[in-house]
């Protein structure tokens, strides 16, 4: 674990650490439920963010990248590991220091559709996060509200609407202002644009840039496309079937992929020039392997183009130069 | 990956978004309610006709033209001037009995709905929500409550505790609950999976308030129904336990216990003011009542603009 600890970016002190978190989910079997197998969704991950900066989470749906930003901001409880938070392990809360550390981590969704309440008018909606921890005095509510409003860009008449009545980039921005209302520190964005157009997305991200450099916001970017990923982080860790396979600096990363599996991944974003195309490409086959019984060695060797023996029989550890690491026998 | 590179220019958001918003006008005006109610006739009628029917049950002693037990001078009349539904055979008006008799119904109707829907509505809350082994043990709760035929332990608990009309609304009450109670759950247990509650759990909401605040007011439109319905279905169990004699006791005169005394064959077929009236009541006030749930589900939907 110390080696993926070592391996933040700058020598700052981190804001966030998560030390070989795990979550396994029981699947419950035969007629007295016993809990036959685990579903390893997250099988322990250690990753550091620092203060002011964006990781950019990848991987492909089901590789437990959304586990993660669920476990920070406590909606999962992790199955073992420790998530430290300014120091002060965060996983194992009880209910009440847990409201407390709300205020400290936020999270926006992927869905803009579902996850504003449609029952309750924007204005409710912002006010009730800012009055539930006393963000401000009870008279300046309002004020605090329009200013919630005025920070993503949306006037002040949106107060008596209902979610349905807005876009779906709109909407994300509700979602953006209802994080904001706590004033967070670090914020897990879990695939925040991945369900919106892509000139709307792009109107997001620089929002969120944006709103990083005006009140120093940590971000924990996930996603499943690399286009979003790599405008908006600092540094990128990509994800395999619940273990990080790669981290690096997000310039590093694109320019020298070393994981064979980060390669595909930059292999399958489609290319605008044609001229570029012809170069050698590694295409995945077949599908990702059950997180259940997730296979022996190294966990990519069933779709690694480059596997060896020694893939199926030991599993590699994220390891590298500087700060840009893999978990590949052959990436050294 | 230049996908993005090539929106950079795209920095001006707020303005694209304030003229689409403008455009639109106003927010939600405070009588949409209203007029989403509207648009459903009937239930503008039903309110119309429940409305009355309240005032003529608040107002019973200055509206009826005679006491509900008062004996008259005439026996077993029909529809004349001075009794404008006729005497029954005891000499007592009927119309002054009607009028009385929406006291009773209505507050059976309204109380025992209200009993269960508020008992219902909270053990469903709490069972969806948390799952486990509390969901196991209240749904088994249910289950036995269920299982029982409901008229026949509405007749033991009732033979028990005595007939009267606080009594039948406890009674109601108490035992309708569980229809609610999975009604209720069944909505959490898809509502609690959304973002927006997990939304609110990362917001550090306590539970109380997620529960009452968030998902509540999303399980509504079931619950209305079933609330509505409930309430023509207490007054109609109302009808049915006093047609047996153990609803409200006589003299007090109930819609059920004034279709009850007129169930001999010579009152049928000759007297058929004596229950022609009650029976329009009760048919009337389940029907008014129901069509105002199916508004009301309709109007608190900010979704439906229609």
């Amino acid at each position: 674990m110390s080696e993926a600890i070592t391996r933040s970016a700058p020598s700052q002190t981190p804001l966030l650490v998560l030390d070989q978190l795990k979550k396994y989910y029981p699947i419950r079997k035969g007629l007295l439920n016993r809990t036959a197998e685990y579903v390893k969704a997250v099988d322990g991950v250690s990753l550091n963010i620092v203060p002011g900066e964006t990781l950019g989470l990848v991987g492909e749906s089901g590789c437990g990248k959304s586990t993660i930003g669920r476990s920070i901001v406590g909606l999962e409880r992790p199955t073992d590991g420790r998530i430290l938070f300014e120091g002060a392990d965060i996983s194992k809360l009880s209910g009440s220091e847990m409201i407390k550390l709300h205020s400290e981590v936020q999270i926006v969704f992927q869905d803009p559709y579902s996850s504003l309440n449609p029952r309750k008018t924007i204005g409710s909606l912002l006010a009730e996060a800012v009055k539930v921890h006393r963000v401000v005095p009870s008279d300046k509510v309002v004020s605090e509200v329009d200013r919630l409003l005025d920070i993503v860009g949306l006037p002040k008449t949106s107060k008596s609407r209902y979610p349905h009545e807005f876009s779906g980039g709109q909407r994300q921005r509700i979602g953006i202002a209802r994080a904001l209302a706590l004033k967070p520190k670090l914020i897990v964005c879990d695939e925040p644009v991945s369900a919106l157009d892509v000139s709307i997305q792009a109107q997001v991200l620089n929002l969120l840039k944006q709103l990083q450099k005006e009140f120093n916001l940590t971000y924990l970017f996930i996603a499943h496309g690399l286009g979003a990923v790599r405008y908006i982080s600092d540094r990128i860790a990509v994800m395999y079937l619940g273990k990080v396979v790669e981290i690096g600096p997000t310039k590093e990363l694109f320019r020298n992929p070393k994981h064979p599996y980060t390669r595909a991944l930059l292999d399958s974003y489609p290319i605008a020039n044609p001229h570029l195309r012809d170069r050698e490409r590694i295409v995945l086959e077949g599908d990702v392997p059950s997180p259940v019984n997730p296979p022996s060695g190294c966990r990519f060797h069933t779709r690694c183009p480059m596997a060896q023996a020694k893939c199926r029989e030991e599993e590699p550890l994220l390891v590298g130069e500087g700060d840009h690491a893999s978990a590949c026998w052959f990436s050294h | 990956m230049n996908l993005f590179k090539r929106y950079l220019g795209v920095r001006q958001q707020p303005e694209a978004d304030l003229i689409a918003i403008a455009s639109e006008g106003e927010g939600e005006p405070k009588g949409a309610f209203w007029r989403r109610f509207r648009k459903h006739k009937l239930a503008v009628a039903g309110l119309f006709v429940i409305g009355i029917m309240a005032v003529c049950a608040i107002f019973a002693p200055w509206i009826a033209p005679y006491h509900p037990s008062a004996i008259t001078d005439s026996f077993g009349e029909g529809p004349t001037w001075s009794h404008l539904l006729g005497t029954d055979q005891v000499g007592r008006d009927v119309l002054s009995r009607i009028i009385f008799a929406a006291r009773v119904s209505l507050s059976v109707g309204i109380g025992s709905v209200l009993i269960s829907a508020i008992i219902g509505a909270v053990l469903g809350l709490i069972s969806g929500y948390f799952g486990g082994w509390i969901d196991g043990v209240i749904m088994r709760i249910t289950d036995m409550f269920m299982s029982f035929p409901y008229i026949m332990l509405i007749l033991v608990v009732s033979s028990i505790v005595g007939p009267g009309l606080k009594n039948i609304i406890l009674i109601l009450g108490l035992l309708g609950w569980p229809g609610v109670a999975r009604l209720v759950r069944g909505s959490v247990l898809s509502i609690k999976q959304t973002e927006y509650i997990k939304a609110s759990v990362a917001l550090g909401y306590k539970t109380p308030r997620i529960l009452f605040n968030h998902i509540l007011p999303n399980a509504t439109a079931p619950l209305l129904i079933y609330a509505t319905s409930g309430v023509a279905g207490a007054i109609l169990d109302e009808a049915a336990l006093s047609f047996l004699g153990l609803g409200v006791q006589p003299p007090t005169a109930s819609w059920g216990n004034m279709l009850a005394s007129a169930q001999s064959l010579t009152v049928l077929t000759d007297k058929p003011w004596l229950w022609v009236a009650p029976g329009v009541m009760i048919v009337l006030c389940v029907l008014s009542i129901n069509f105002i749930g199916d508004a009301l589900r309709d109007a608190m939907d900010p979704k439906n603009r229609k």
